[in-house]
């Protein structure tokens, strides 16, 4: 049993086992400067430690004076993740030594968070799921270390930038009640949705303004004892917190299996590899002696003003969808791929507002126009189409003006050079030929020249009157309506 | 002869008899006369002069808004920051750093025209009651260069107390203004927590750090109180509220006030001569008016080990930005944790290290409610003790400091150092404005003992926000006195 347990897979695992997840995130804050100075949070770009003045140097004598907006910013996401704000809070200094935390303390919240005790929504295989948030707290980000070697201990030498120092992070922690990597994931990809709904983040994994840590334990399945909890961390993509979760319930399960024990450790999950490593143990954990930061007077939120942030919430995505679906009538599907990104559902809106009908915009918007916009790496908006040129065409094919394939060929030549649709039509003779007495008399010079395949489809053979059809769209170079070319050769062929 | 205050220097530089350079000048020359207090770390010669050349522009182009400290010369605690000056805290960690910027308190000197000409010694870190913790060595007391000077203003006191300076700035988080003061025979004021700004001084403890005036007399220290006093938006915890200037009510005297003596500020552990001074004071303020009467504060008891809970927890992680990675000492060594290990265990004294490690052990998980959360609640009872006799009195008064200045090395047990400022401290845990004015030399009744002649101080407390009052109260014992123009002989320093 013993061995052949060490080889089980995943959904043996899972079979035996429930895993249990909570996910940390980080997010910085899309205020225009950092958390106590007034320099850019937009840090990405600038030469090493240029964005940089005294206070986030953490030069002597300085003092952290509070952002205000990054405030509003956190009790914007504390209301949208349906969090209760104490009037009273505090930030407290979390001590320990790094090149990368120019105080030796970071400014963050303890046992006085923000906000506590919201939720979140998802969906995942089917079913819903209700993850409560723990608490939405402030904090300040470090700056960045590059070194050689995997780790600074072992660096030869290790340089400092302290650009990003300072810059507003907002902590999100989740409750334990993820049970899959799936579930994970589809967290993951709601909160982050929120946050650039409420436009307080910009969602970006790969640069890092939006983190993500987890912790897991499996236990028994039928049994209620939790399990050891191991904390990963370094994912800096979805997929890379579905992989590590899945690496890290084999590795649990195949321990377990043997009767070995869970350290509490956390480990690292390390891309190339496909695998986490242990990074630190629990009896190197760091004691962060937290303590209320004496350079700032408690943090004293009046419901006043809370109930200006609430007032000021935009649209949630949740809300969004069920709005498409009851504006517009569409389908729960296509509803919520068209709100997964904001962008998306405001071009959406737009194109309806402008005359498209809302299915065909759904259809355009999922299809090609997301294509063209991941092949080219340019959006929809900032195409040489753009929203208002989508719009034209859209209603150009609805009037029956130019047909499915041509408008299709016509998109992506727009979209990356630019120009009016209808006038393109006009110019090219594009618009399609739906004149019967025209199609009439070309449909009979097509019959005319394939005996064989009239001969076929007489015979009995159905796909033969693709053939002519074919012939039909190749003499109007296109542009013939091809329900109408069916209709009149079924028509002709029946007499 | 006396050397001159603030108001006389204001009054000759206006009508001509001297400039603003010419008085930094003749300071200098006084501060290197006593070089041998080792009061002085450096002068700031181009600051100066850049500055008494704005001082003698302001003078001569708008005269009836220049205000009275400016052309004055003025020497500052090196814990202070200004923008390409060394500062150093009194610490090797700190050798070569030079700040970018100008602190709050610095600027609005300088911006009233003050003429900074030096920095002055201290405690390291402000951390100590007799200036011996500091790495650039100790300092003398102009009384007798033999004993301390008080901490960790100490070089500050000094500067003033040998009439070099007529004003200098210093920090107090226990005492350190008020306590070296004492032992000095100078005046010294501790405004209420949050009344001057804190940006730019190089922080001990900031929940009780506070910067303040050493000077000649009272009417000097409200001067430069209402010069560097107000709201600060680079400092949070600096109070909003309009600062009532001292000016307008120092001279209106303390007829009819009730003045009340805390019982346990007098107990034992006062050395007779002082107890004897602080008594005279106490009859020279009834003869003015005053009513005094006993109180009693009784978490007075606890003030000391709350204050070294709180203080060593706060710069426990005030210091670690000391890593060598940014400025100042590095010690570099192959690995990170030894080149933080060996630039921190060179660069600080042992004074520094022992309150680092007593406030990391009381912040340790496991220790914190123990030691902070219960030290932060007995600072809360302290507090509202205080605010409770305010009920009854206008102002509390009592000794600075239990002792005259004491031998250089005679208190080598950190713990006889620490109760320097068992009379002081509970101020700063409460937020409090202090002062302290010498009320006359220490004369043990009924035999001579070996301080008597040294100074002796007068503290008055007020409450919080109360700066204006307790610089009357102050004031007016000054006016009915003379201890506060007496000069050290200075002997074979001058």
């Amino acid at each position: 049993m013993a061995t052949a347990s060490a080889v089980s897979t995943l959904p043996e695992i899972l079979g035996r086992y429930e895993p249990v997840i909570g996910l940390e995130v980080h997010a910085q804050l899309l205020t225009d400067s950092k958390m106590f100075c007034a320099c850019s949070a937009a840090y990405i770009g600038s030469p090493p430690n240029s964005n940089t003045c005294p206070v986030c140097l953490g030069l002597p004598g300085v003092l952290p004076v509070i952002n205000r907006r990054a405030v509003e910013y956190t009790v914007r996401t504390a209301l949208a993740l349906h969090c209760e704000i104490p009037e009273h809070s505090k930030f407290d200094r979390k001590n320990y030594f790094y090149p990368d935390l120019p105080k030796g303390y970071q400014i963050s919240q303890w046992d006085m968070p923000m906000s506590r005790d919201g939720h979140l929504d998802l969906v995942a295989g089917g079913a819903a799921v209700r993850c409560g948030i723990t608490r939405v707290h402030l904090e300040e980000d470090t700056g960045t270390l590059q070194h050689a070697g995997d780790i600074l201990q072992q660096a030869r030498s290790s340089v400092v930038d302290l650009n990003r120092a300072g810059v507003p992070l907002m902590e999100i922690v989740g409750e334990p009640d993820l049970r899959s990597p799936e579930q994970a994931r589809e967290y993951l990809v709601r909160l982050r949705q929120i946050l650039v709904y409420i436009g307080v983040n910009d969602g970006n994994l790969e640069q890092g303004s939006f983190r993500c840590d987890a912790n897991i334990s499996l236990r028994r399945r039928g049994g209620d004892a939790l399990g050891t909890k191991v904390e990963i961390k370094n994912m800096n993509s979805f997929r890379a917190v579905q992989r590590a979760l899945e690496f890290e319930i084999v590795r649990q399960g195949r321990l377990l299996d043997r009767g070995e024990t869970i350290e509490q450790e956390t480990r690292g999950w390390v891309e190339a590899k496909g695998a986490t490593i242990s990074q630190r143990s629990k009896e190197h954990a760091h004691d962060y002696r937290y303590f209320p930061e004496p350079d700032l007077p408690p943090l004293h939120l009046t419901s006043d003003l809370v109930e200006r942030v609430r007032a000021g919430l935009p649209e949630l995505p949740h809300q969004l969808q069920e709005r498409l679906q009851r504006e517009h009538g569409l389908s729960a599907y296509d509803a919520a791929v068209i709100t997964a990104e904001r962008e998306d559902a405001t071009t959406f809106e737009a194109l309806v507002a402008a005359g498209a009908p809302a299915k065909a915009a759904a259809n355009w918007l999922m299809g090609d126009v997301a294509r063209l916009a991941r092949e080219s790496g340019t959006s929809l908006g900032r195409s040489g189409l753009g929203v208002a040129g989508l719009a034209a065409l859209i209603r150009l094919v609805e009037a029956g003006t130019v047909n499915g394939p041509t408008a299709k060929a016509l998109l992506e030549e727009l979209y990356a050079s630019g120009g009016d649709p209808a006038a393109l039509v006009g110019e090219r003779g594009l618009a399609q030929v739906s004149d019967t007495a025209e199609l009439e008399r070309i449909v009979e010079t097509v019959i005319a020249e394939n005996p064989a395949a009239v001969a076929d489809f007489r015979g009995g053979k159905e796909q033969a009157l693709q053939r002519l059809v074919g012939g039909v769209m190749k003499a109007t170079r296109g542009r013939a309506d091809a329900r109408a070319v069916n209709r009149l050769l079924r028509d002709r062929l029946a007499r | 002869m006396t050397p001159a205050s603030v108001t006389e220097l204001g009054v000759r530089l206006r009508r001509g008899e001297t400039t603003p350079a010419a008085l930094a000048a003749a300071a200098r020359r006084d501060l290197e006369a006593v070089a041998g207090l080792n009061a002085v770390l450096r002068f700031t010669d181009s600051l100066a002069e850049r500055q008494a050349e704005r001082a003698a522009r302001m003078l001569a182009q708008r005269p009836e808004e220049a205000g009275p400290l400016c052309g004055v010369p003025f020497a500052y605690k090196d814990v202070l920051c200004v923008e390409g000056v060394e500062t150093t805290a009194g610490s090797r960690i700190l050798q070569g750093f030079v700040p970018p910027y100008t602190g709050t308190a610095l600027q609005r000197l300088l911006d009233a025209g003050a003429v900074p000409v030096a920095v002055t010694n201290c405690d390291e870190f402000a951390m100590g009651s007799s200036n011996e913790n500091s790495a650039h060595g100790p300092v003398g007391n102009p009384w007798d260069p033999g004993r301390v000077p008080g901490g960790s203003s100490g070089g500050s006191a000094a500067v003033v107390a040998a009439g070099a300076v007529p004003f200098s700035l210093g920090t107090d988080t226990g005492g350190s203004i008020r306590q070296p003061a004492s032992l000095c025979g100078v005046t010294g004021f501790k405004p209420t927590y949050g009344r001057v700004s804190r940006y730019g001084l190089i922080a001990f403890a900031s929940s009780l750090d506070q910067i303040g005036p050493l000077s000649r007399s009272v009417e000097d220290a409200a001067l430069v109180y209402d010069a560097v006093a107000g709201h600060d938006p680079r400092d949070s915890t600096s109070s909003p509220a309009p600062v009532e200037p001292a000016g307008p009510t120092l001279r209106a005297g303390i007829a009819g006030m009730r003045l009340g003596i805390p019982r346990e500020y007098m107990a034992e552990g006062l050395e007779p001569g002082v107890r004897a001074a602080v008594e005279a004071a106490f009859g020279e303020l009834e003869r003015l008016g005053a009513s005094l009467a006993e109180i009693s504060l009784p978490s007075t008891e606890a003030a000391l080990s709350t204050y070294y809970i709180i203080a060593p927890a706060e710069c426990s992680a005030n210091l670690s930005r000391m890593d060598g990675v940014r400025f100042g000492l590095h010690v570099d060594r192959p690995s990170l944790t030894d080149t933080y290990l060996q630039t921190r265990g060179q660069g600080f004294g042992a004074e520094v290290k022992r309150r680092v490690m007593l406030g990391t052990h009381a912040l340790s998980s496991g220790y914190y409610d123990a030691y902070y959360r219960k030290a932060q609640k007995v600072r809360t009872l302290i507090a509202q003790e205080f605010d409770r006799a305010f009920e009854t009195v206008d102002a509390i008064v009592s000794p600075t400091s239990p002792s005259v200045a004491f031998p250089r090395g005679s208190r080598s047990d950190p713990l006889s150092m620490y109760l320097c400022d068992v009379l002081t401290l509970p101020v700063n845990l409460a937020g409090l404005p202090g002062i302290s004015v010498p009320c006359g030399p220490s004369v043990t009744p009924g035999g001579a003992a070996s301080g008597d002649g040294l100074p002796v101080g007068l503290q008055v407390i007020g409450p919080r926000g109360g700066d204006a009052m307790v610089l009357r109260v102050a004031h007016a014992y000054q006016a009915a006195t003379r201890w506060h123009e007496l000069s050290p002989p200075l002997p074979g320093t001058r």
